[in-house]
């Protein structure tokens, strides 16, 4: 146990808890902007599986990881348009449409990795940028300032999202189609419309997670994710639907996972109590819904598909 | 709705329109077979042979469909309360646990009573994990569709190490090949086996819990409460009705019927012990998530999802001969149901709009028709929609 408690490993866990958020951060922020609008894209998990397996399968084509991230957003983007298909023009209960979008990218990813590449061959992954000047900061250098560019990118994502909800017309929008869409399309705003830009910032951002999570490791496997498309899910609730508390739960998360990792790798944790380790993130959750629940509200017309009034 | 279509045509439509969505998703998988360099018109025929075509096949169709009957029977009960319980998987899982531990534990004793008490136990582990999500959405407004996400995740960790440590069989520590997987469980505890080497009473006991979600509905106050709390909360809190205890009580029972699956799948299984491959979908094969689209593919009613389940049996009886058929991985059964779950789910909607407009018609003429009533997830519970607005109830 003495061995986890060193600068070391403490600056090793910080640095692995802000890489462990990214995917997490990146999917949430994506849910944020659907939820918003009032729809749950509950298939995050689905498109994170098909945005991982395009960005691997790019990535061996072309050795080119940017290339693969390319594809990622391409194929989140492809399969937001198709939630927006199937959650706002057919009207789907979306707590129960998402698990299909979520059951088809399990198998399709899968399917997919087993047809065209067989065996798991590991691809080239993001190179580390140092930051000038801030990587040279003791301690602080290392856990911040020496990551791949997609974790700056992600994180700079945070405030542009904040900016884009609360400052710009297209986020008033977006805020009033999830809140009140009769009032928002008697103003003249398309409700669909809103719904389906929503959906494909939420699909693109979902493939980029997928992607990343991928690249970063360097393989890909039958359900990579391992249910992470769920857990952002809750982290917009846990966020309060506003990217800066997504982004501290995302990395809540990211902790917790490093950690777990951590005192695995350290063999703090017999082999046989990692499973019960795994329970954490999704009982936190749990606690951390209980917490929210009470102090926030949900975008009111969140899970109402839009009837116009004849 | 402008077309201009009679009473019965509206109604034959509305039946329709589930079918027509499985056929459509079924469409599609063949363009993924020739994608993927098969032939979808030798895989088909495949599929409905290896699902109907012989009596090993039937027998196989209606092992599969136990599970979801039983796990849809208790979907009707959630969503008519106006629950959405995602967390089937979960409840199955813990109710194979309970069962388990339960045959692994009990002194032995006659089939007689072994059989129920362990059935009992699985019932009451899909009971905790269905009380949680219950209490949480209750008491504290938590929105179940997550917290029964989470739970499935727990479910699964707790199944994967309960059967490596605890309950792993202790031969499989002494062969050193640890194959995470409970001993053979007594032999008292086996469900009977009623035709032919295979079709065991699981499916019995699946019809009887439907025809008692039946009569549980319809003909008790309780079925009542959780009816009227499903169409509408506030006027149900008007009425005197325990808001509250009602929905705790909703998932509970929906949690239990799960687990009772969980139950049934362990002790009619071929190996008779609880094996897991480290995902739920490899315990449940995903009939926590199929037995939501057969009690939507039923109507939300107990009895239609009798048939609605044997249907949906077939198709995954028959997913599977025709991967082993034109040999395409078993992934592609997983891809295939998930394209069934988005068009039976997308094509409910339409569904319920025949069938209200077809109410209104009728309520107009004065003449309610009881079964149109009862006909469609949202024209029953239309609160459905709607599942996290809980703020004018408390």
């Amino acid at each position: 146990m003495s061995d986890f408690f060193t600068l070391a490993v403490f600056i090793g866990v910080i640095a692995s808890a802000i890489r462990l958020a990214v995917p997490l951060l990146l999917a949430a922020l994506g849910e944020t902007f659907g939820q918003r609008s009032g729809v749950l894209n509950l298939g995050v998990d689905g498109i994170m599986l098909l945005g991982a397996f395009a960005g691997y399968y790019a990535v061996l084509k072309t050795g080119n990881p940017w290339i693969g991230l390319l594809a990622a957003g391409v194929v989140g983007l492809v399969f937001g348009v198709i939630s927006a298909v199937i959650a706002v023009t057919l009207q789907a209960e979306q707590g129960i449409s998402g698990i299909g979008i979520y059951l088809f990218g399990l198998g399709m990813s899968d399917l997919l990795f087993q047809k065209l590449v067989g065996t798991p061959i590991p691809i080239e992954t993001f190179p580390v940028v140092e930051i000038p000047v801030l990587s040279g900061i003791p301690w602080i250098g290392e856990m911040f300032f020496e990551h791949s560019i997609p974790v700056y990118l992600a994180f700079l994502a945070v405030p542009l999202a904040t900016f884009v909800i609360n400052r710009t017309t297209f986020g008033m929008n977006v805020r009033a189609v999830g809140e009140h869409p009769e009032a928002a399309d008697t103003l003249g705003v398309s409700v669909t419309g809103v719904r389906y830009v929503t959906q494909m910032i939420g699909g693109t951002l979902a493939g980029l997670a997928g992607g990343v999570l991928a690249i970063s490791l360097g393989i890909f496997q039958q359900n990579l994710t391992n249910a992470a498309g769920f857990i952002a899910i809750a982290l917009v609730y846990f966020g309060a639907w506003r990217p800066m508390g997504v982004m501290l739960g995302a990395l809540l998360f990211g902790f917790v996972n490093a950690v777990v990792l951590e005192l695995k790798t350290l063999e703090v944790i017999p082999r046989e109590l990692s499973n019960l380790a795994a329970m954490l993130p999704a009982i936190i959750t749990i606690l951390a819904l209980v917490f929210v629940a009470r102090r926030f509200r949900a975008p009111s017309a969140l899970t109402k598909p839009f009837i116009r009034a004849d | 709705m402008t077309i201009d279509l009679t009473h019965r045509q509206r109604r034959f439509l509305a039946y329709s329109i589930p079918v027509i969505a499985v056929v459509a998703a079924l469409l599609f998988g063949a363009i993924m077979l020739v994608l993927l360099g098969a032939d979808p018109i030798e895989g088909y025929v495949e599929m409905f042979v290896g699902a109907f075509g012989s009596g090993d096949a039937l027998v196989a169709t209606i092992l599969k469909a136990t599970p979801l009957l039983l796990v849809g029977v208790g979907i009707v009960i959630a969503f008519r309360a106006n629950v959405i319980n995602i967390g089937a998987e979960g409840q199955m899982v813990l109710g194979g646990l309970f069962s388990t531990i339960a045959a692994l534990y009990l002194p032995s004793m006659p089939a007689i009573f072994m059989i129920p008490l362990v059935m009992c136990a699985g019932l009451l582990g899909g009971a905790v994990w269905g009380f949680i999500p219950g209490i949480l959405k209750a008491q504290y407004r938590v929105n179940e569709i997550l917290s029964t996400i989470m739970l499935n995740i727990v479910a699964v960790q707790l199944m994967n190490y309960l059967l490596r440590g605890p309950l792993i069989d202790p031969r499989e520590v002494e062969l050193g090949t640890r194959i995470p997987q409970t001993a053979r469980l007594p032999q008292a505890a086996d469900l009977p086996i009623i035709y032919g080497d295979r079709l065991h009473i699981g499916p019995i006991i699946a019809v009887l819990a439907a025809i008692a979600c039946y009569y549980l509905l319809w003909r008790t106050p309780l079925g009542y409460e959780l009816r009227a709390v499903g169409l509408s909360e506030h006027s149900a809190n008007y009425a005197g009705i325990k808001v509250k205890r009602t929905i705790t009580l909703a998932l509970t029972l929906s949690g239990a019927l799960a687990g009772l699956a969980g139950a049934v799948l362990v002790f009619g299984s071929e190996s008779h012990r609880m094996v897991t491959d480290g995902s739920t979908i490899g315990f449940t094969g995903s009939a926590g998530f199929n037995g939501i689209v057969a009690a939507l593919f039923g109507g939300l009613h107990p009895l239609w999802t009798i048939p609605a389940s044997f249907l949906f049996g077939g198709l995954i009886v028959g997913g599977q001969a025709l991967q082993r058929a034109v040999q395409v991985p078993s992934a592609l059964i997983i891809a295939l149901n998930g394209l069934v779950v988005v068009f039976v789910v997308a094509a409910d909607r339409y569904r319920s709009r025949l069938l209200s407009y077809d109410r209104s018609e009728e309520d107009r003429a004065g003449d309610p028709d009881e079964e149109a009533l009862m006909g469609s997830a949202r024209d029953a519970a239309p609160g459905l929609t709607h599942s996290f607005d809980q703020e004018d109830s408390s």
